[in-house]
């Protein structure tokens, strides 16, 4: 058993729902319980898409074990399809139906349905969302391909490719999948179909048509692209173009692919992240030390970016994909950190808090981590929130998409800034000790004791109430430990070493204070003395 | 799957349907029971899927330790349940060394843990003469399998029943039963004084304040969703009041009069007592009446709150009842409420949810009362809809929030007379 209070993925059922929900005229027949239908909001609320995904829940009871739990799922699959008549339909089950044992993959192939029935079977108490999204493309491409010859000739026209990884409910796929078409076209190559988002069961089976695939979210499109060049001889890249230099490779390996000339294209690069990055008020942005957390696509793409394009240090990183472990602790490697491969969010907390990091780049669970230790924090990754679906074009991939991460990332560390002035003021007569920084929202001072008082109304955000207006999301907020653990030595400063600390120009004194509490209580030094903030300058220094 | 037209008591047919359902499952509950009891912790021994479901429902809610926690089951978990209850301990001892502000665990079972017969009440014996006197551990299912969305507050209650004191002494008490968030509990303790009846709530604050039952303790359902609970509390010998529920004037006013009428409370002074309440309740819905008069309404099946809540817009609020969708119809305790309706409303029992969407698209309505998965494409479809949730994490109970309770169905409907785009 494994204690969670929060996770990042779903199970891989939802994995599944996302491919099925991102295509047209396919449906999905779940063998589960009425409660697990709470996943269509996901879809609905946080996405806001405006048909409910196509998927038809069993819900069958404790009254229906044993008996005919099986005929149910017969009788919802038969009436799924007279209903909505889709060309294809999935069938598989819930975590809950795996354990009763129906067979809804044999089922299914004897239920008299007119159209191809794909069974997706996944093992729910070991695989999560990720898994399950990625098995369900393959098995949708493998199905829909089936019968299709490899070509012998390529057909005339433009150089084609598929794009393969986007889904529903991913994040930012739908912008980079615009963007990304258009850099495409660019160098005068075609998409031929993007999986699964948009598909139809026709157009997977039309995939073989392309000259080669494009991987754009390995954790879900890999598996596919592998069986593509296995069976059809389609080379992938594999390069994800997210980030100025990437983007760069991105179309090398694609214009070497395609037999087309990359110059063209690569010299007339429109992002504005390299000047921005050296124009001279980022020269602050120098060293930076960040903390990189979520998927492996992403987190992969952001080590580069941080270090490459905004010269940051890269003082952690880790994800809770394992099935790009082996990559990800390469990546570590090459910065000189260790990779935190794990799914227990209280670990990742714990270690944010150890490193301290002047940035974190993570999920909407590190965006909650990093507010409670007064941290800066960008989002690069799913979990998705309702914010991750912005009304204005915002992709993260392709040129466009370098200059939305050069905002994304820039701007708390500005606003940090603005917080350092805040903190200098403080005891100034204009600034009350109550005023917060102004990015974290009237929120941040209050949430620390929100435990603490008797709860006015008996669950405040669960639904977006009138007043707050708090959409429903798929990363809560992580439990955060008291800052400093009972029994801590307290640290007093002598009024020498305060003294000296006033001295220090005030952007970087709440920082030299901190810095130096910290190093006097990892030490077990009561009281500090100029001594100390000089040996912990040094230290930090090193 | 065919809906049977069977003749009710009142002679109301009840239209019974089984198809999908589109309701959560009992888990849900422990969003707004955690913050309620504020030393209890619920365990939940489940899935993945199930943890997923908790926190899609809670939302960014943003506490310093959320006291609740899934214990997520693994292959292993699954091979023999020696180990299953081996590591289901494990977790446990863990669980309480790390928060010693726990004084009352609740295992919950889930599907999974129902499937593979983790008996999760031999499990909460165990652990309670290990963890006693300082936790106490009780179970209850919040399983899909057996239960909807609301009744996993009922399987939490009643899962508390046994551990009511007795008290012999034959002094009468009153005892209100239901999760009522605090500020509603406030205003019924201060009118409960008013009419001087002693009142206890049930589920209390903390764990360590359960109320007593003595012979003479009547109760009143604030919620009606509340079966089990109401029949473990008889089995221990307390007499419910029957009554319409507390919402709007009308059935507040219904419901502290059965009160009082059990407690040989003087007309007079029941009237006296709740007047400026009512006064107050019916200035604030008149300002909304207007907005809701005459218009079509269709519930779909939810928490249970349907039928009194149809109840109270009808009555007070005149506004015309298409289908009242519910997900169990408890006729021995919506009674008082189901007599109430207009003869002509059709009342739901169960759900085929695509029946019953087409159901609703034919009807037309004004406003559809239904889940988060389904509003926003009914509101592509061009009709306005009510997120059921909201009624379950909103004060609504009470005079005080007659008129709050009235704008959450009257804003939908506003909001889209203001877009012009
Ligand atoms: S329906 Fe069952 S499996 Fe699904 S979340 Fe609820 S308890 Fe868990």
């Amino acid at each position: 058993m494994q204690l969670t209070v929060w996770t990042y993925e779903g199970p891989p059922h939802v994995g599944a729902m996302r491919v099925v929900t991102a295509m047209r005229g396919v449906h999905y027949v779940l063998h589960a319980p009425q409660g697990d239908t709470y996943a269509d909001l996901l879809f609905t609320m946080i996405e806001r898409r405006q048909v409910r995904p196509p998927v038809t829940y069993t819900t069958f009871q404790a009254r229906d074990l044993g008996k005919d739990t099986a005929e149910i799922f017969k009788r919802s699959a038969r009436e799924a399809y007279e209903r909505f008549k889709p060309d294809l339909v999935v069938v598989g089950a819930s975590c809950t139906a795996e354990l009763i044992q129906d067979d809804p993959a044999g089922i299914g192939q004897t239920i008299g349905i007119p159209v191809p029935v794909v069974p997706v079977e996944f093992s729910a108490y070991q695989h999560k969302e990720n898994h399950g999204a990625s098995e369900t493309l393959y098995r949708l491409v493998r199905a829909c391909t089936q019968g299709v010859a490899k070509k012998t000739e390529r057909a005339p026209g433009p150089p084609s490719c598929n794009l393969l990884g986007p889904t529903a409910l991913g994040f930012r796929h739908r912008d980079d999948v615009t963007e990304i078409t258009r850099l495409l076209a660019q160098l005068g190559v075609t998409v031929n179909v993007v999986a699964s988002l948009g598909a139809s069961p026709a157009d997977l089976a039309r995939l073989p048509d392309a000259d080669f695939n494009v991987v754009l979210y390995r954790e879900v499109g890999e598996s596919a692209a592998r069986y593509l060049t296995k069976t059809y001889g389609q080379p992938a890249v594999t390069t994800v173009p997210l980030g100025v230099g990437a983007t760069r490779d991105f179309i090398k390996e694609v214009a070497a692919l395609a037999k087309v000339d990359p110059e063209p294209v690569l010299s007339q690069v429109n992002s504005r992240l390299p000047w921005y990055t050296r124009s001279v008020d980022s020269t602050y942005l120098t060293g930076k030390r960040v903390f990189i957390f979520g998927d492996g696509t992403h987190v992969l793409a952001a080590a580069r970016i941080a270090t490459e394009e905004l010269g940051f240090t890269v003082v952690g990183l880790g994800s809770y994909s394992r099935e790009l472990a082996r990559d990800l602790r390469a990546a570590a490697a090459h910065y000189g950190v260790e990779a935190l491969i794990s799914d227990d969010h209280l670990e990742v907390e714990e270690t944010i808090a150890r490193l301290h990091p002047e940035l974190v780049l993570g999920t909407q669970m590190e965006r909650h981590t990093a507010k409670r230790l007064g941290l800066p924090c960008a989002v690069i990754s799913a979990p998705v929130h309702v914010q991750d679906f912005p009304a204005r074009y915002s992709p993260q991939m392709g040129f466009e998409g370098a200059n939305v991460i050069f905002d994304t990332w820039v701007h708390p560390l500005m606003m940090g800034l603005e917080e350092h002035l805040l903190s200098m003021f403080r005891e100034d007569f204009e600034f009350g000790e109550g005023a917060g920084p102004s990015h974290l929202g009237a929120h941040a001072v209050k949430e620390r004791s929100v435990e603490a008082q008797p709860a006015v109304v008996p669950a405040p955000v669960a639904a977006p109430s009138p007043a707050a207006q708090q959409p429903v999301a798929a990363a809560p907020a992580p439990v955060v430990k008291p800052e400093q653990p009972a029994g801590a030595v307290v640290t007093s400063w002598t009024p020498e070493a305060e003294k000296e600390l006033k001295k220090i120009p005030f952007f970087v004194r709440g920082k030299a204070r901190r810095n130096t509490e910290r190093f006097a209580q990892e030490r077990n030094i009561a009281q500090i003395t100029l001594e100390t903030l000089y040996d912990a300058k040094a230290h930090f220094r090193s | 799957m065919n809906a049977i037209a069977l003749p009710q008591a009142d002679a109301r047919p009840i239209l019974r349907e089984r198809g999908q359902h589109e309701v959560f499952c009992g888990l849900t509950g422990i969003v707004w029971l955690h913050r309620k009891i504020q030393d209890a912790f619920f365990l939940v021994v489940g899935s993945r899927t199930c943890a997923h479901l908790i926190q899609s429902a809670a939302g960014v809610m943003i506490f310093a330790e959320p006291r609740f926690a899934t214990a997520i089951l693994q292959d292993k978990d699954l091979a023999g349940l020696t180990d299953a209850n081996e590591e289901l301990d494990r977790v446990v001892s863990r669980l309480v060394l790390r928060r010693p502000d726990i004084k009352l665990l609740f295992l919950v079972g889930s599907c999974p843990s129902e499937v593979i017969k983790l008996d999760l009440s031999r499990a909460a014996l165990r652990l309670s003469r290990a963890l006693g006197p300082q936790v106490r551990v009780l179970n209850y299912s919040g399983s899909g399998i057996e239960t909807t969305f609301t009744q996993g507050e009922d399987a939490c209650l009643a899962s508390m029943v046994p551990e009511l004191p007795e008290s012999l002494e034959g002094e009468r008490n009153l005892l209100v039963v239901g999760a009522l968030p605090d500020v509603v509990e406030d205003q019924f303790q201060r009118l409960f004084d008013a009419l001087g009846i002693p009142v206890r709530f049930f589920p209390p604050r903390r764990s360590t304040q359960l109320p007593p039952l003595t012979p003479g303790t009547k109760f009143l359902l604030a919620q009606p969703f509340l079966a089990s609970t109401a029949h473990a509390l008889e089995e221990r010998g307390a007499k419910r009041l029957a009554s319409p529920f507390p919402f709007g004037v009308e059935g507040t006013t219904a419901w502290f009069e059965a009160a009082a009428k059990a407690f040989g409370v003087p007309e007079a002074t029941v009237a006296s007592v709740l007047a400026p309440a009512q006064q107050r309740a019916q200035t604030a819905l008149g300002q909304v009446r207007e907005k809701l008069a005459g218009k079509r309404i269709f519930f779909f099946p939810d928490s249970q709150l349907e039928v009194p809540l149809a109840r109270f817009l009808s009555r007070e609020l005149k506004m015309e009842l298409v289908e009242v969708g519910t997900p169990y119809l408890h006729q021995e305790h919506l009674g008082p409420d189901l007599a109430l309706l207009p003869a002509n409303t059709v009342v739901s029992e169960g759900q085929d949810v695509e029946r019953q969407l087409d159901r609703c698209r034919a009807a037309k309505p004004d406003l559809v009362v239904c889940g988060l998965g389904l509003a926003n494409p009914l509101e592509v479809e061009g009709l306005a809809t009510k997120w059921s949730i909201e009624l379950v994490f909103t004060p609504i109970h009470g005079f005080e929030q007659a008129g709050d309770l009235a704008e959450l169905f009257a804003r939908p409907l506003l909001r889209r007379t203001r877009l012009m785009v």
